[in-house]
């Protein structure tokens, strides 16, 4: 990791230090130049332009920054982009591969499991790790994987209906079916 | 919502980060998975003006099983790292399951066990269960090197001793003992992504029906983790049934001085401490450690 150091000075007294960092973003190498309180979420959306990762509470509750670091889900908004330093990244645009709808994002608009659609990316990318490690998860597994994205307009059943459907196994989801 | 500005160091060994730590001073702060420091510096609770990362120090994020020694856990694993370790799994499976009961997968995949202890809340969810089971921890510091029963680690809310501007907290140590079964119970007002009402974690020796020895220990009912000498005092050398379970969870709460807030009543949490003590214990006694 190269360091920037600028010396002007501004009124606020010295700049801050700015860093060169190298990702992997959905496939295609990336290099950004970010100061250390720079967030993960913050320089796909601003940086990249990829904003399709979503920020909601930006506290680590909501899950709707959801990303794939090195393979696992983490919330973007709880990540400074200097510790993502040579990684690689998915977010909801390197999903679809050539244009085409991944099979989790073609069930989710067969199930009906988006609504607002604001959680939608988060929620995908969950199922997304969930799948890769278990290919056919039991519908308990479906909900804990899924437990750190909020949804607050589907109830869930929909979204639970679609990751089930996409890895072929049965979901037996009840309305007000215990959340995990 | 946005981080005020910070250097960041991102050292490659254990000295050199502890080295920065003490000529950084107190302006310093260790970044391990961030799922508490970098909240706190959000709402502007923490400012430091530099964040030394642990992120390359992979040497602090194995889980082995010295012989003699005991299960290693690296202070950097990360919950999830505790809920997927074969070593867990054969020594302390009450461990992996703990630490499943935490907030929820992506904060799983970030948080850190070091993290969990040194931000010290009494409502953490590791330090009942790493009590329970004796644990002792490493404190390494530019000049010094010491070894804290976990028990003793924590001074009250946020506070524990560990030197913020010289130590780093390198690893927890679960010793070789003839306990035969352990548990952790929360009680949260969700499944998923909510901090502990009530937590209790036990840990039984039992030969044959008879309790040879137990360790009881309680979260968040008390300013820090707190042992239940008075519970384990009732079962010393009794042979376990309902009623004496049921008599130790009294005692339990007892040990116990909660507050009310906005996940309970301190009554509401003395009530939990009774049940899930007698619980935890039946769970540890029938079921290993589990
Ligand atoms: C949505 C959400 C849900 C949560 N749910 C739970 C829950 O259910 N149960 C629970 O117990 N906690 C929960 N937490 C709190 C948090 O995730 C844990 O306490 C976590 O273990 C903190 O670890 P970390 O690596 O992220 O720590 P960090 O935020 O990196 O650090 C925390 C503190 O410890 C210090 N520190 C970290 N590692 C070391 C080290 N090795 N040596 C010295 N100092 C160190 C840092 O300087 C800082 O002061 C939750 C948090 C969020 C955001
Ligand atoms: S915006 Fe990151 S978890 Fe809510
Ligand atoms: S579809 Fe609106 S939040 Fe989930």
């Amino acid at each position: 990791m190269e360091t920037i150091d600028d010396t002007r000075k501004t009124t606020a007294g010295p700049k801050p230090k700015r860093y060169v960092i190298d990702l992997t973003v959905n496939g295609d190498p990336r290099t950004v130049v970010v100061k250390g309180n720079a967030l993960l979420v913050n320089v796909l959306r601003d940086e990249l332009d990829l904003t399709g990762t979503k920020k909601g509470c930006e506290l680590g509750d909501c899950g709707s920054c959801t990303v794939l670091l090195d393979g696992t889900p983490v919330d973007a908004c709880l990540v400074l982009a200097l510790e993502a330093d040579g990684s690689e990244i998915v977010t909801i645009e390197g999903v679809a591969a050539h244009g085409e709808l991944d099979r989790l994002q073609a069930a989710f608009v067969d199930k009906a499991a988006v609504q607002c659609g604001y959680c939608t990316p988060g929620m995908i990318l969950s199922a997304k790790a969930l799948l890769a490690g278990n290919p056919h998860p039991t519908e308990p597994e479906i909900r804990a994987a899924i437990a750190g994205n909020l949804c607050r307009c589907t109830g869930y059943v929909n979204i639970v209906r679609a990751i089930a459907a996409a890895a072929e196994v049965e979901a037996v989801v009840e309305q007000g079916g215990e959340a995990r | 919502m946005f981080l005020p500005d910070f250097d960041y160091h991102a050292p490659e060994t254990l000295a050199e980060a502890c080295d920065l730590l003490r000529d950084l001073g107190p302006s310093a702060k260790i970044l391990a998975g961030g799922t508490d420091l970098l909240i706190k510096m959000k709402h502007g609770l923490v400012t430091p003006r530099a964040v030394i990362s642990l992120k390359a120090l992979d040497e602090l994020k194995t889980i082995t099983h010295v012989p003699g020694r005991g299960v290693v856990i690296g202070a950097r694993a990360t919950h999830n790292d505790l809920v997927n370790s074969p070593v867990l799994h054969e020594h302390f499976l009450s461990v992996s399951e703990a630490a499943h009961k935490m907030a929820n997968n992506q904060i799983r995949n970030r948080g850190t066990v070091g993290g969990n202890l040194v931000n010290a809340i009494p409502s953490a969810d590791l330090p009942p269960i790493l009590i329970a089971l004796d644990a002792w921890i490493t404190l390494v510091g530019s000049n010094t090197s010491r070894t804290v029963p976990l028990h003793t680690f924590f001074t009250g809310p946020s506070c524990c001793v560990i030197d913020p501007v010289d130590e780093i907290l390198t690893e927890i140590v679960l010793p070789d003992q003839p306990t035969t079964g352990s548990t952790y119970l929360k009680f949260g007002l969700r499944r998923s992504g909510a901090l502990s009402v009530t937590g209790v974690a036990a840990a039984v020796t039992m030969d044959g029906d008879t309790i040879v020895d137990s360790r009881i220990c309680l979260g968040a009912v008390f300013p820090v983790p707190v042992r239940a000498h008075d519970a384990e005092d009732v079962l010393r050398g009794k042979t376990w049934s309902d009623e004496l379970l049921a008599e130790a969870g009294e005692a339990a709460s007892c040990c116990a001085l909660p507050i009310t807030d906005i996940r309970g009543t301190a009554e509401y949490r003395l009530d939990l401490v009774r049940v899930l003590t007698k619980r935890a214990l039946k769970r540890a006694i029938t079921e290993g450690h589990v």
